[in-house]
């Protein structure tokens, strides 16, 4: 027979959040405590975190519709202007027969964004909820959103370079739109989100709620 | 209880900030909060939570010595990655040449400040703070000295480190590649292979930084 596991929290301690060093956290509260080692601010859970990450995965939802529906660029050549969306420049891709570059931007800019929303929501969800389902496979999912929310990036520096090469006049050029805007907010805002969410909230519902 | 600080309910008393020396040190899971005792790593180790499954603490090879030299390799690279222009484009007879820098600059014309501001943050500044500050960090130690704002500076790397993009840039470059291939000739240049080494050279120093290696260097000479 085995009690709960024996964790930090449990024990007054907290590992710092920069350093990862053990500390005591002092008794009255824990408020102003800060590393010994690094002198980063002590607390037992990320503050606020289910709040903070709460309305940072709203907003990412929010801007997650514009990122996708404006265009991100317009291309301008001879006189022609064309809009671009995420969308059409993965069809781009597919219809010049360069699919692996099709399934990067895809992935990179549709799929794992949204991926990580629905991630975020299913943990805040399941947290709030104190559910004590698959705590091991919760904290997996939590470690890829950390992972995979930089590789995101990819259309808005590709925009950049795009941007930067090609401005010819009339010939050709090339102009960012309020579509990337919205995009790169997408990004920062769901990197923020998964910063602000603490896993360790898993386990300690599915502790609390043990027989 | 009273004092300052509670006794330990654990009843070691490595848990606190200061463990003596022979004791193996008690850690907790940062993804799960399992209390464990780490013993120390060999070189090349790796240590997970037996409870979640996460990396407590990876031990590189020779780390600070590699992360030093790899870093000093990086800054080298960086200062001419952002000094050249890195791609050329030609059209009926037009050229344009970009740097990094020209590309953000390009952004903010257009209006789009914030573009402007997140690329610059995340290829420029980002990167150049996280080499400034290992180099910081890393030279005084290799020397047997305390880095001034050790505390800082430490504190500062960890954030610097989540928004360098380098190796998702390398990406953005070849996405812009080959959007253009059909549309003109483009030309590398320089500073582009300086680029393509700078990913891997800095994504080389971060894989070997160990953090409690530093601590314990910092510890030894305290």
């Amino acid at each position: 027979m085995k009690g709960a596991a024996p964790t930090a929290l449990a024990a007054s301690c907290a590992s710092c959040h920069e350093c990862g060093l053990l500390c005591a956290l002092p008794a009255h509260a824990g408020h102003g405590a800060h590393c010994p080692r690094c002198d980063a601010p002590l607390h037992a859970r990320k503050p606020r975190s289910l709040e903070r990450a709460t309305a940072l995965v709203i907003a990412a939802f929010v801007c997650y519709l514009p990122a996708n529906l404006l265009p991100v660029m317009t291309v301008t050549s001879l006189g022609r202007s064309e809009a671009d969306t995420i969308m059409s420049g993965v069809v781009y891709f597919l219809t010049h027969g360069m699919w692996p570059l099709a399934a990067v931007v895809f992935i990179a800019s549709v799929f794992v964004p949204l991926l990580k929303l629905l991630i975020l929501t299913f943990l805040l969800i399941s947290v709030r909820l104190g559910s004590r389902w698959r705590p091991v496979e919760r904290t997996r999912l939590y470690r890829l959103t950390e992972a995979i929310g930089r590789w995101s990036m990819v259309d808005i520096y590709a925009i950049t370079i795009l941007v930067a090469l090609v401005h010819l006049g009339n010939l050709a050029t090339i102009e960012a739109e309020s579509g990337a805007v919205f995009f790169g907010a997408v990004v920062v805002i769901t990197m923020l989100a998964a910063e602000s969410f603490d896993p360790r909230l898993i386990w300690d519902r599915s502790e609390a709620s043990r027989p | 209880m009273h004092g300052a600080g509670p006794s330990c309910p654990v009843g070691t008393g490595t848990c606190c900030s200061r463990p003596p020396e022979v004791a193996i040190p008690l850690v907790a899971c940062h993804d799960c909060d399992l209390l464990q005792r780490l013993p120390p790593l060999p070189e090349g180790g790796r240590a997970s939570c037996p409870r979640c499954g996460s990396t407590l603490r990876k031990r590189p090879h020779e780390g600070l010595e590699r992360t030093l030299a790899l870093t000093l390799a990086a800054a080298v690279l960086f200062v001419v990655a952002n000094s050249f222009p890195f791609l050329s484009f030609e059209m009926k007879g037009s050229i344009t040449q970009t740097t990094l820098v020209s590309g953000v600059i390009d952004l903010y014309r257009q209006g789009k400040q914030e573009l402007a501001a997140l690329v610059l943050l995340t290829t420029v500044l980002a990167p150049m703070f996280q080499m400034l500050l290992l180099l910081h960090l890393l030279v005084p130690l290799r020397w047997n000295r305390i880095p001034w704002q050790l505390q800082r500076a430490f504190r500062l790397l960890r954030h610097a480190q989540v928004w360098s993009m380098m190796e998702v840039f390398m990406i953005g470059i070849l996405v812009a590649l080959v959007k253009l291939m059909g549309m003109a000739t483009i030309v590398a240049g320089l500073a582009l292979w300086s680029f393509v080494l700078l990913m891997l050279v800095l994504a080389g120093a971060v894989a070997s930084f160990d953090p409690e290696e530093m601590w314990e260097r910092v510890e030894a000479l305290r």
